[in-house]
C-alpha cells in the first residue's frame, strides 16, 4: 500500500469517499497490462473497444498530425469528446494543455475518466503545472525521468507515462525514458537511509516521496509508456522493461489496417514474454506508420523537452 | 503442500492478488494459458476491463476451459470485472460480449457512472468476522438481480447487491486487493 494518500478532495464531486487518492490510482490499477489508444472520433473510439483497447484517449489530431500540421494544440472540442464518451463503455481519457487548470475544469465537466496533462498539446504555462489534488477525476502526466514523474506525483498525479517522442513512431525515446525512470529507481533502492537526503535534493523531489519510492521498488502509481510504439514487438518490448501498460498514439490510426494492428497489440502486451504470440500477433498486419527517426526532429520540436 | 492457486492474468490488477495470496501463504501463479490453468486447484479473476478479458479469453483459447473447470465446481473469486466474468447475465455490455457465467445474477456494467463516481465505503460483511471491510468501488458493477441459486453477501446502505455467493464462486464489485483487506481472499482459500 502507498503512503502518500492525500486527504479526500471534494471539489467537483459532492459524493462522500470520490475523488481520493485510491480510488484515483485505482482506476490506473486496473488498466494494467492494457493499451491505451489514441482516437479523433467516436468512430475510431468504437474500432478501438472492439480490438481490445482497455481505454481510449480522445484528442483533436494525434501526435503525427499535430506534428506535421504545426500550429498551436488545444484540448479537443466538447463536443467531439461528448461523442465518444458516449460512444465506448470502457473509460475516455482527454488531454489537457500543461498548466491549463481551465482545460482540465471542462474535461471533468464533461465526464472524461482521466485527464492527461500532456505535452503533445502546445503548453498553456511554462512555470506551474495544473494542481490535480482539488480535482476529483484523476490525472495522468509525463515524465522523462525519475525526478520529473515525483514532481508530477506531488502535484497530484495518479498516473505516470513515459513521454517517449510521440507521433515518431521511433521507439527509442520511449526506450530511454522507461529505462531511466526503472534504473534511477533501481539507484534509490540501493542507497542507504542517510544517502536519500542528497538523492532528493540531486532528483528535485520531496523527500518523503523520495523514501517511499526507495521502500517500494517502484512508483507509488501506475507506469505506463507512450511515444513511438507502433507495432506488437514495440509494445512487448515496453512490458518486459518493466511498463505497466502501453500508451499508443498515431501508431494505430496512422496504419494500414487500424483494427488488425490494434488487437495485434493488445495480444503482444498481454504475451509480453512469448516470442511466439508476439510472432503471431505480428504477422499480414500491412503497413505500419510512415515513421520519423527521432534524431531528424530538431530539438525545438521534440515535445517530450516539453514539461520539467 | 499447499495447493496452487492461480490468478487469470490476461489484464488488470492480477499482481495486486498474487501478492495478497502471497502474503497468505498460498502457492500463487499467473494463468494465461490452458496449461497453466490445468495446474491450479482454484482461480481468481482480477478487477479490469472484462471487454478486454472476454476478447482475449476467447482468442487464446482460455474460454472453454474456464466454462469447464467452473461448471466442475473449481473454487473462483471474482473482483469487479471479475463478477462480470462469472455472471450468467451482464446488461449494458458490448453487442458481442460474453461472459463465462457460473453465478445466477443479473450485473450492470459501470454501474455507478464515470470514474467521478468511484467511491471507497465501509461495507458489512457478515460471512466475515470482524469489522465492516473498506471496499473501493472504481466504475464498479452492481448486482441488479439474484436467481434462486445465488445469495447476497453484502449491500450498500440502498440496499443494492455487491458481494455474492453460489457454491463455490464468489464474486464483489469492489476490490478488496488494493485496500488491504485479506479476508476474503482468506475464504476463498478456505474452499480449496
Amino acid at each position: 500500500m502507498t503512503d502518500t494518500l492525500n486527504p479526500t478532495t471534494t471539489f467537483g464531486s459532492d459524493h462522500p469517499g470520490t475523488g481520493t487518492a485510491r480510488v484515483k490510482r485505482g482506476l490506473a490499477e486496473m488498466l494494467k497490462g492494457g493499451v491505451i489508444m489514441d482516437v479523433v472520433t467516436a468512430e475510431q473510439a468504437r474500432i478501438a473497444e472492439d480490438a481490445g483497447a482497455v481505454a481510449v484517449m480522445a484528442l483533436e489530431r494525434v501526435p503525427a498530425d499535430i506534428r506535421s500540421q504545426g500550429g498551436v494544440a488545444r484540448m479537443s472540442d466538447p463536443d467531439l469528446i461528448a461523442g465518444i464518451v458516449d460512444a465506448v463503455s470502457i473509460p475516455v481519457m482527454a488531454k489537457a494543455r500543461i498548466g491549463h487548470f481551465v482545460e482540465a475544469q471542462v474535461l471533468q465537466h464533461l465526464g472524461v475518466d482521466y485527464i492527461d496533462e500532456s505535452e503533445v498539446l502546445s503548453p498553456a504555462d511554462y512555470v506551474n503545472h495544473i494542481d490535480k489534488w482539488p480535482f476529483t477525476v484523476p490525472f495522468v502526466c509525463g515524465a522523462t525521468n525519475l525526478g520529473e514523474a515525483l514532481r508530477r506525483i506531488t502535484e497530484g498525479a495518479a498516473m505516470i507515462r513515459s513521454k517517449g517522442e510521440a507521433g515518431t513512431g521511433d521507439v527509442s525515446e520511449a526506450t530511454k525514458h522507461i529505462r531511466t525512470i526503472r534504473g534511477q529507481i533501481a539507484a534509490l533502492k540501493a542507497k542507504s537511509p542517510d544517502e536519500l537526503y542528497v538523492a532528493a535534493k540531486e532528483l528535485q523531489a520531496p523527500y518523503d516521496l523520495v523514501v517511499e519510492v526507495a521502500r517500494l521498488g517502484a512508483l507509488p502509481v501506475v507506469l505506463f509508456t507512450a511515444g513511438g510504439v507502433a507495432t506488437p514487438a514495440d509494445a512487448a518490448l515496453m512490458m518486459q522493461l518493466g511498463a505497466d501498460g502501453v500508451f499508443v498514439g498515431s501508431g494505430i490510426f496512422k496504419s494500414g489496417d487500424p483494427a488488425k494492428r490494434a488487437a495485434a497489440i493488445v495480444k503482444a502486451t498481454t504475451f509480453f514474454d512469448d516470442p511466439e504470440e508476439i510472432a503471431n500477433a505480428s504477422r499480414g498486419l500491412g503497413e505500419a506508420m510512415v515513421g520519423i527517426n527521432v534524431s531528424d526532429v530538431p530539438a525545438p520540436h521534440r515535445l517530450a523537452e516539453r514539461g520539467w | 503442500m499447499n495447493p496452487k492457486v492461480g490468478v487469470l492474468a490476461l489484464q488488470g490488477d492480477f499482481r495486486e492478488h498474487l501478492s495478497v495470496l502471497a502474503a497468505l501463504g498460498a502457492d500463487a501463479v499467473p494463468v494465461r494459458r490452458e496449461r497453466e490453468l490445468d495446474q491450479v486447484a482454484g482461480l481468481i479473476i482480477p478487477g479490469g476491463e472484462s471487454t478486454v478479458m472476454d476478447k482475449l479469453a476467447r482468442a487464446f483459447g482460455l474460454r472453454e476451459p474456464l466454462r469447464a473447470r467452473i461448471a466442475a465446481g473449481m473454487p473462483v473469486y471474482g473482483t469487479c470485472a471479475g463478477l462480470i466474468m462469472l455472471s450468467d447475465r451482464v446488461l449494458d455490455a458490448l453487442p458481442d460480449q460474453q461472459t463465462l457465467g457460473g453465478l445466477d445474477v443479473t450485473v450492470r456494467r459501470n454501474a455507478f457512472g464515470n470514474q467521478l463516481d468511484s467511491f471507497e465505503t465501509d461495507l458489512e460483511v457478515p460471512l466475515l468476522a470482524g469489522p465492516p471491510v473498506h471496499a473501493a468501488f472504481i466504475r464498479a458493477p452492481i448486482v441488479e438481480a439474484i436467481g434462486p441459486a445465488a445469495e447476497a453477501l453484502a449491500t450498500l446502505d440502498d440496499g443494492r447487491v455487491v458481494a455474492v455467493r453460489q457454491g463455490n464462486l464468489l464474486g464483489t464489485s469492489f476490490h478488496p486487493e488494493i485496500t488491504g483487506e485479506t479476508r476474503f481472499h482468506e475464504h476463498f482459500l478456505s474452499l480449496l
